[in-house]
Parts: structure tokens; C-alpha cells; sequence
């Protein structure tokens, strides 16, 4: 193995280089270059963007302009893209939210809007159905991911591509679809749901489906590629080692997916929140009466209220940013462990 | 016996994977299972973890029928090519986990955590998580929490495949000395001859599907049983019609009883040993034979290339 590499290794990962010296006192001949091909790695994959970048600095303006012009370029297209498409408009909402309606406005304003009964009532129900549907979704979720990375059966694509069916559908079509199978009067469960005198359709039970249907495949498009990536071996290592199915799951499973599930509990999280178009037509839609959060800022809107339109989008907003963020504070951490 | 496997078929489809295969693998003896890739090899020693199920036939472990026991019940160690390291555990962890599946006492587990680490030279990285280890810290990391839970035999797939040259062979001598002190029934699969010539107390030669032979280093390589076995264990060449290993032929300037002359068309020197190929002047289109000599030999004759020298094969083998 090539000494000179491993000595410019100890220059980008010092603390390796350094911990491992005493091993080779400990032991005479395995250990020596055992250590060598572990810290290769890291070294020669990092040691070539140094010269790389300062070539690029240093000869700007020369070979490498091309690539310095068209890199600023794309950086300022994908910039503008996103300005004009999310963060101007998205602002403009915060901004309204504040803004002074009939010479009452700033935060004050928007404290009276939000403490409305009506909004109350509309973020709890919003929060009902996507507690249940994301609870629902990541369990089922990591069912149906399990058994499409890890078992092949007949059908085994045809179900992966169903799976996605939720994401390329309309939600008003969905909505239409609910009402069509859930209904008290119609559909298989028509009758029962009749007898039971228990309504799905236009009450919370429908509004949980719709919400469950929408985000169903958040949760498993993060979990499939990382159950991919893991593979088998860890999992059959374990059996071997004594461990049955269940304590094979619990603890090598799900540590190794654990973050895909978070990421995909809150992409979920966000998308339920947000849903509106088939909780549109799968519920009664009043003040009090099956008025989720979104639903509540169409209705006020249409009803010439925007100021309270405005307040219950920026809540919507803050609830789906905060969610991200946490996220996002939390998986660097992660890359960082492993 | 500690492993008996009798009349295990394995197919893949339309694949043939393992045919009718019998074998005994001895008590506390390491032994190699080694073949082409391909040749049904690793197959078999998952069948034998319970990793994958035989289509017909039945294994015995140490005397116990586990046909149909599932993986986790045969107390067998697997170690695999790629380590299949728990890659959120920390060393001692990864070690232990065997231990605590199996709720043993909590004291107990780091006692044995302890030695284990002390017997792969793990000792100081106990506290690391596996990325932070090196291709051969990791293997022997895996070797330590297959060992502890003290497993009646100990299969290794390819253990040192992924390694590069240099630590396969150290890793190589280590298991050696580890199995000296350790004596569990150790089977592991390798395609190198080399390092089942060097290891093992008995080899099982597979090739597509099927047992060619059994039988120790020395029986392999002396007596194959078939050109397959002959021309996988080490190099071989063509000479007067049979197969013959390269240093078994004899090599002189001037005519002698039984020799045949032929000119050198090529020599190449690696390390002591010169290989010479040897066009026999009696068969000018066949390829040439070739011989390996070492370097004082190849001196003290002047073998050069274009000069004519005589071949024939050592007495013992005529």
C-alpha cells in the first residue's frame, strides 16, 4: 500500500493516524497495515478537491473562467427560480398577515384573528387528521416498505407503482372516490355503516382517510432506498447471532431506518396539514362543522374576511417550516455520527 | 462429525446450484471450501448457517438434525464478506450483541466483551462505531462477535475477500494462530488456492455444483483426483500429453534419456523463480510447455532466451 498516501492522510485526519499508533506497539505484524487501508480512504478522496479548488482561484479569470461564469449563472437562475416561485409570494403572506386592515394591524391584530373559536375548532380538526393520518401512514408505511424491498412475490411492481397512485391523482379525485366507496349509503360497507347509524363520509373519519390517502407515500419513498441500501447481511448476521424476527427489527432495523421514517413522518406531517382539495369534498366545510385550517382559509377568503384568511395561512406556514427545520437541524447530526 | 450435510440439492431457477452433495466436516479442524465463484460454494455454507434452505437433503450439527431449525437456533458463527458490521453499534456493542439477545448477565457480558476485544487485538477501539475501523479491524471484529457466543462451528464466507493483498495475508495467519488457540470446527469458503493450501487442515474442492475432492492440503496437491482439481490448486502445463505442474519438470543443456529438446521463447523472472516457455521442437505448433526453475538454477544453466535446452519430466513422476 502506498506509504505516501496514508502520510498525506495524516494531514486531513490527524485524529485516525494518531489513535491507531499505539495498536502497532500492541501487536507485531496484523495490525501494522491493517490500520493503513481504513484511513486510505478518507485521505485520498479528500486530499483531491484542495489542489483542484485553488486552481480554480488561482487561475480565475483564465482556463477556468468558463466554469466560474456558467457556475455563477446557475447559481443565479436557481436562486431566482426559488425567489420568485416560493419566498417572494410565501413573504407576501407574512407580510398581509401583519399588515393593517381598517387601521387595525401588526401582531396584536393577529392575536384577536387567531384566538377566533373558529380557528380553534379548525386547527384542532387539521391536527386530529394529521395525527392519524401520519401515525396510520407510518405504520402501514413501514409495512408496505418492508415487504417491497424485502420480499418478492407476484404483483411486487404493480403494488410499488400503486403505491405512488396517491401523489399522481388529484386530491379531488380522491375526495370523489371516498364519497363514492364510504358513503352511509352505498359502497360494501354502505349498509353496516347504515345499520351502525355511524357516518365516515362528511364527518372526521372521512376527513382522516382523505389525509391518510394523500400522504401515504411520503413515508415509504424515503424508508424503500435506505432498506435498499442496508441490504440483507446486517439483518442475517443478527439471526445468526440468535436474534428472532422481532429483535432483528427492533434492533437492527429500525435503528438503521430511523431517520428516513422521521424525515418521512414529517414530510407526511406537512403534507396532511396542507391537504385540501379532497377533505374539500369529503367534508361538510362549516365554521364548527368540518372546517379543517385550510378549508377555513378558502372559506374566509371567498367570504371577503382576508385578514383572517391571511392569519390562519401564516399558522399553516409556521407549523410546516418549523416541522422542516427541526428536521433539518437534526439529520446533519446524523451524517455527522455515521 | 461436527457438520454432516447428505444429499443436499440447491437449484436457482434453472441453475443447478448444488448437486448431491455428501460431506463430513471433522471436529475442532479448520477446513476451506474452495472452488470458482460461482461453483455453489457459498451456497452451501448458508445452507449450512440456515441462511438459505436446501431444496432436498439434511444437515446434522454437532450431532443435532437442523434441516429445518431456523438461523437463529443452530448456534453457528457467520461471518460475512463484507463484515455486515452493525453499523450504529460501537465495537464492544457489536460484540455483545449475541450476549444480550441470549440476556445474559450484564457483568458476565463485559467480562466476555473483554477478552474477546483482547483476543482480535480490539481492545483500545472498543468505544469506536465500525465506520471509524479499517476493512481488517472490522473482520476481526465480526470473527470476535461470532466467537462469542460460543458457536459450535464457525462459518466464514470469503472472510478476507474485500481486503487488499497485504492484510488478507496477515489476517490469513492470524485466523490460523486464532484457530490453534480457539479449536472450534471452523468452515470457510475461499476461491483463493493459496490461501486454503495455507490455512486449512482439510480442503473440499467444489466446482459447479459438486465435490471434486476431499482430503488435506498435501493429498490435493499431490494425488488430485482430476485435471480440474490438479489445474485449480496451482499452475500446470501441457507437456507430451499429460498435465504437469510447471516445477516438475526438469531442465538440461545437453540430451538425456527420456528428454526432449525445444528452444526458450520467453523468461520472465518473478522474486527467486524464473518461468520459461519452452517450444518443443517436436510439436512446433503446439503451445509452448511451461517451466518454472529458480534463479540460481536459471543462472548456473545459462537459460536464455532462443537457447536450446533439453526437458523431461522428474523421475518420481515418471
Amino acid at each position: 500500500m502506498a506509504d505516501t498516501s496514508w502520510s498525506t492522510g495524516l494531514t486531513t485526519g490527524p485524529t485516525a493516524g494518531v489513535t491507531d499508533a499505539p495498536a502497532r506497539h500492541g501487536s507485531p505484524t496484523d495490525q501494522q497495515s491493517t490500520i493503513r487501508p481504513g484511513v486510505t480512504p478518507p485521505a485520498t478522496a479528500s486530499v483531491p478537491v484542495k489542489p483542484s479548488t485553488r486552481n480554480r482561484k488561482a487561475g480565475g479569470a483564465g482556463r477556468n473562467g468558463g466554469g466560474h461564469v456558467v457556475r455563477i449563472l446557475l447559481r443565479l437562475l436557481v436562486i431566482g427560480y426559488l425567489f420568485f416561485l416560493v419566498v417572494w409570494p410565501v413573504s407576501l403572506v407574512v407580510l398581509r398577515t401583519f399588515a393593517p386592515v381598517n387601521d387595525t394591524g401588526g401582531f396584536d391584530a393577529f392575536l384577536t384573528r387567531i384566538s377566533d373559536p373558529a380557528f380553534g375548532y379548525a386547527f384542532g380538526l387539521t391536527l386530529t387528521a394529521a395525527l392519524w393520518a401520519v401515525g396510520l401512514n407510518a405504520v402501514f408505511g413501514l409495512g408496505i416498505s418492508l415487504l417491497l424491498v424485502r420480499y418478492s412475490f407476484p404483483g411486487r411492481r404493480l403494488l410499488s407503482a400503486l403505491v405512488d397512485l396517491p401523489m399522481s391523482v388529484s386530491p379531488v379525485v380522491v375526495g370523489l372516490a371516498l364519497v363514492l366507496a364510504y358513503s352511509s349509503n352505498q359502497g360494501w360497507f354502505g349498509p353496516l355503516l347504515e345499520s351502525l347509524d355511524w357516518q365516515i363520509i362528511f364527518s372526521t373519519p372521512g376527513i382522516v382517510l382523505a389525509t391518510t390517502f394523500v400522504s401515504l407515500p411520503l413515508v415509504i419513498r424515503e424508508i424503500v432506498p435506505v432498506l435498499q441500501e442496508i441490504g440483507t447481511e446486517q439483518e442475517l448476521a443478527a439471526r445468526s447471532l440468535g436474534a428472532g424476527a422481532v429483535q432483528t427489527f427492533l434492533r437492527i432495523t429500525l435503528p438503521a431506518i430511523k431517520w428516513a421514517l422521521v424525515y418521512g413522518v414529517v414530510l407526511s406531517l406537512a403534507r396532511a396539514l396542507g391537504e385540501f382539495g379532497a377533505v374539500k369534498i369529503v367534508s361538510q366545510g362549516a365554521s364548527f362543522n368540518g372546517e379543517t385550517a385550510t378549508l377555513l382559509v378558502a372559506n374566509r377568503y371567498g367570504n371577503f374576511d382576508e385578514a383572517s384568511a391571511y392569519a390562519a395561512a401564516f399558522l399553516l406556514v409556521l407549523i410546516a417550516i418549523t416541522a422542516l427545520v427541526v428536521v433539518t437541524i437534526l439529520r446533519p447530526s446524523k451524517e455527522h455520527r455515521s | 462429525m461436527s457438520i454432516t450435510v447428505s444429499q443436499v440439492n440447491k437449484n436457482f431457477g434453472d441453475f443447478v446450484a448444488l448437486q448431491d452433495i455428501n460431506l463430513d466436516i471433522p471436529t475442532g479442524q479448520l477446513t476451506a471450501l474452495l472452488g470458482p465463484s460461482g461453483g455453489g460454494k457459498s451456497t452451501l455454507l448458508r445452507i449450512i448457517a440456515g441462511l438459505e434452505n436446501a431444496d432436498s437433503g439434511s444437515i446434522t450439527i454437532s450431532g443435532r438434525e437442523a434441516t429445518h431449525l431456523p438461523a437463529q437456533k443452530r448456534n453457528v458463527g457467520f461471518v460475512f464478506q463484507h463484515y455486515a458490521a452493525f453499523k450504529h453499534m460501537t465495537v464492544a456493542k457489536n460484540i455483545a450483541f449475541g450476549l444480550e439477545i441470549r440476556k445474559l448477565p450484564k457483568a458476565r457480558i463485559k467480562e466476555k466483551v473483554d477478552s474477546l476485544l483482547e483476543l482480535v487485538h480490539l481492545t483500545q477501539f472498543a468505544g469506536r462505531l465500525p465506520a471509524q475501523l479499517s476493512g481488517g479491524q472490522r473482520q476481526r471484529m465480526a470473527l470476535a462477535r461470532a466467537l462469542a457466543i460460543e458457536p459450535s462451528v464457525l462459518l466464514l464466507d470469503e472472510p478476507f475477500g474485500a481486503l487488499d493483498a497485504k492484510v488478507r495475508k496477515e489476517l490469513r495467519d492470524w485466523l490460523r494462530r486464532l484457530h490453534d488457540e480457539v479449536h472450534v470446527t471452523t468452515l470457510f469458503v475461499t476461491h483463493d488456492q493459496e490461501e486454503a493450501l495455507e490455512v486449512a487442515d482439510n480442503i473440499v474442492v467444489i466446482n459447479q455444483g459438486r465435490v471434486e475432492q476431499v482430503g488435506t492440503p498435501d493429498e490435493l496437491y499431490d494425488q488430485p483426483a482430476n485435471d480440474f482439481v490438479l489445474g485449480f490448486l496451482g499452475p500446470v502445463t501441457e507437456f507430451q500429453g499429460r498435465l504437469v505442474r510447471p516445477h516438475d519438470l526438469e531442465i538440461f543443456r545437453i540430451e538425456t534419456p527420456g528428454s526432449v529438446a525445444g528452444r526458450i521463447v520467453r523468461s520472465t523472472r518473478v522474486g527467486f523463480e524464473v518461468r520459461l516457455e519452452v517450444q518443443l521442437q517436436a510439436t512446433p505448433e503446439a503451445p509452448p510447455v511451461n517451466v518454472v526453475v529458480t534463479r540460481g538454477e536459471a543462472r548456473s544453466l545459462g537459460l536464455t532466451v532462443g537457447g536450446t535446452v533439453f526437458l523431461g519430466l522428474q523421475p518420481a513422476l515418471v
